[in-house]
């Protein structure tokens, strides 16, 4: 079969909402605009810093070892730190495996990302401490989880009511490859005929893995929205300012009752799907170049620096990212290791006879050993 | 108090004392609302509780449990409704990979208070997709618990233990039995949902089923005197965990054990029960375990569903076929 084709569009073709180009100017939309001052800049910026700090030491973990698998998010840090920090501490987010910046951005200490590709956990954190639910794995499922907890909004009345600290939001987060699968479309539905306050933000970086988006969609993913009967925005994803007035505009949209949006954060994988892919093998180094001149700290660093931010402030973000690395190296090596015999009391709620059994079994096999710890 | 009811009007006294009770409680469904679901077990409901309580969902069963799980944490009690037991299927994923596996993951932080009724096996006359009896399915994924009522009494209890219950709880109703009266005592519960039952004592063969088969196996015992058989029916209630305390009792008084379902044979129920029945009664058995059940194939056309769905012939048969070789 020949790669689907079409004479009147291309996932590429819609202009994007973008408020600060690629080499630092700032520049206006006609219904978007950053709300902040400089200084509102400057903390976005830290923790784009930060975030992508959390990401190369995480990539270096693995590569020495201490991790088994890592998915960077090199490149998508303004889409993540956009729109994460776009949320409100009773709006909740439901984020992808690769989303570290939005957990990071949603109080998480970023250690508590390791253990789940550390092997140690499945998960890493209460998602009630932080309104963020546990990374998904399963490519879309988490739309449906937002959703049905949006639903669950309107249900209990915290829509619309006009109370800045009692309206919420839910934000999904999921790829371009997930919006090929059936939860996704279903969600999109749900949300729109429930009018749900969810956002949709869908990371368009390029690529599934190896498949690129011209395999998942041949309309910009963005109008899909329409057909489902919510706005639909696209977003310079790489730009923080233009995604998180976008997303701002979103969820105080939802938080209103005023139902789903959905928006398209146009970026690039810069790093490899997992520590374990080759992108070599289905993409050529000149579109990686080509995407890292718009890369998302850049810009905003030569804003600032426009702006009269000198050394000494860069020079101090980047001491604390370097801490930032350094405990995380130390705090990863200490994460407690699991075991078996105590995971066995988290199957179930109200544990069962059967799982008990299984428990002393493991347990009496285990400690039947010369030299058993146990 | 007891009052005479079917199973379905059972179900739907459940469901409303549950509504009753914890306002946090919804059900969630295709045609559940206005219609009250295509058996009318939630008939009434949306009425008296509203299109908040009782949501008539778009149709996409994957959505209808993913929205559930979303719900959850906000600490709502979905019970979702499948429409049909062969319509569960796109909900599969969200089921296992999910709703199975949130409290593990999140080492008990998450909890999953869902329960996911679903109409099954066949006896109706049904087309496709209506009749599928997908239990093992469910009752292999650690992290669920599968039950399955067989009369109104256990209807009306069953759904409102498992509606309390912080884990996940696949609710699989014997469809074929809505409709047949039983007395239901709306004082109190009669035992545990984790619990099987001797239904009926015997002294010559251990039945041992769950489901629309409680009512076959009753009436195969009934049946099973005029051959001189004294044949024991257990109600298994819980299929996941299994609690087969009183299976192994029975097992060691009677020594010959015929497993009884409807669904396919191959690592359905009956091969569990029978390995662990081996396992704990291994030196009581005087024949191998016998299992009647359908046959390896998808559900066949209605015309023929009786041919191979499990009947009293076919259960009375097993049984004489086990003494046969025990008294060798």
């Amino acid at each position: 079969m020949s790669a689907p084709v079409s004479s009147s569009a291309s996932p590429n073709s819609d202009p994007l909402v973008q408020l600060l180009t690629p080499d630092g100017q700032r520049v206006t939309d006609p219904v978007y605009s950053f709300a902040g001052d400089t200084a509102a800049i400057a903390s976005l910026y830290r923790d784009l810093v930060l975030a992508r700090r959390v990401d190369t030491e995480a990539f270096a973990l693995q590569r020495h070892g201490e991790l088994g698998l890592w998915p960077p998010a090199l490149g998508q840090e303004a889409a993540q730190i956009g729109s994460a920090r776009a949320l409100r501490a009773q709006d909740f987010a439901f984020p992808t495996y690769r989303d570290h910046g939005v957990a990071y951005c949603r109080g998480v200490d970023p250690v508590q990302l390791l253990p789940v590709f550390r092997g140690t956990e499945l998960g890493g954190w209460d998602p009630a401490d932080h309104n963020i639910a546990l990374p998904q794995i399963i490519i879309g499922a988490q739309t449906l989880h937002a959703t049905g907890y949006a639903m669950g909004l309107v249900l209990e009345g915290a829509v619309g009511t006009g109370d800045a600290d009692r309206d919420a939001a839910a934000i999904a987060y999921f790829g371009d490859g997930a919006t090929s699968q059936g939860d996704v479309n279903e969600a999109l539905d749900w949300a729109a005929v429930y009018r749900a306050p969810v956002v949709f933000l869908c990371e368009n970086n390029q690529y599934a893995i190896s498949v690129p988006l011209e395999r998942q969609t041949i309309i910009p993913i963005a109008r899909r929205a329409d057909g489902f009967g919510m706005p639909g925005v696209r977003v310079d994803g790489n730009d923080v300012l233009a995604v998180h007035a976008v997303t701002s505009a979103a969820l105080q949209r939802a938080r209103d009752g005023e139902g789903p949006m959905l928006i398209e954060a146009v970026t690039y994988r810069m790093g490899a799907h997992t520590t374990s892919d080759d992108p070599t093998r289905y993409r050529d180094g000149a579109e990686v170049e080509a995407w890292k001149a718009k890369d998302p700290l850049d810009r905003v660093r030569a804003l600032l620096v426009s702006e009269g931010y000198g050394d000494d402030f860069f020079a101090e973000l980047e001491a604390e990212a370097e801490a930032l690395g350094i405990r995380l190296r130390e705090q990863c090596a200490a994460l407690p290791e699991p075991d078996l015999a105590d995971l066995f009391d988290h199957v179930h709620a109200e544990t069962t006879v059967e799982s008990r059994e299984q428990q002393a079994e493991y347990v009496a096999w285990r400690d039947s050993f010369e030299g058993s710890t146990a | 108090m007891s009052t005479k009811m079917s199973m379905a009007k059972a179900l739907n006294s459940g469901l409303r004392r549950s509504m009753e009770g914890n306002e946090k409680v919804l059900m969630m469904g295709e045609d559940v609302g206005r219609l009250g679901g295509v058996f009318r077990v939630t008939d009434g409901l949306q009425k008296d509780f509203g299109e908040g309580r009782v949501l008539d969902t778009p149709l996409a069963e994957s959505g209808i449990v993913g929205t559930a799980v979303g719900l959850t944490y906000r600490g709502f009690r979905p019970v979702v409704e499948i429409q049909f037991d062969g319509f569960v299927y796109p909900a599969y994923d969200q089921i296992v990979s999910q709703v199975a596996r949130l409290h593990f993951r999140s080492l008990g932080a998450v909890k999953m208070p869902i329960v996911i009724r679903i109409p099954f096996g066949g006896g109706i006359g049904a087309v496709e997709h209506h009749s599928d009896s997908p239990e093992a399915q469910f009752a292999l994924t650690a992290g669920l618990k599968v039950v399955s009522c067989s009369n109104p009494n256990d209807a009306y209890w069953m759904i409102q233990q498992a509606i309390d219950s912080d884990d996940p709880v696949v609710f699989m109703e014997p469809k074929r039995r809505y409709w047949e009266n039983g007395e239901v005592d709306l004082e109190s519960a009669p035992d545990s949902l984790w619990s099987s039952r001797v239904v009926r004592p015997g002294r010559d063969a251990t039945l041992i089923t769950y489901g629309p088969m409680v009512t076959t196996c009753l009436q195969s015992a009934e049946a099973a005197l005029a051959d001189g058989l004294d044949l024991e029916v257990i109600d298994l209630r819980t299929l996941s965990p299994l609690e087969l305390a009183p299976v192994y009792e029975s097992v060691r008084r009677t020594g010959h054990a015929v497993v009884v379902h409807e669904a396919q044979r191959t690592l359905g129920l009956g091969a569990e029960i029978a390995a662990r029945i081996t396992e704990e009664c291994f030196y009581h058995l005087e024949a191998p375990v016998q299992r009647v059940t359908g046959y390896d194939m998808p559900y066949p056309p209605s015309r023929v569903e009786d041919e191979f769905l499990p009947g009293l012939d076919r259960i009375i048969d097993a049984v004489e076929r086990a003494r046969e070789i025990g008294a060798n």
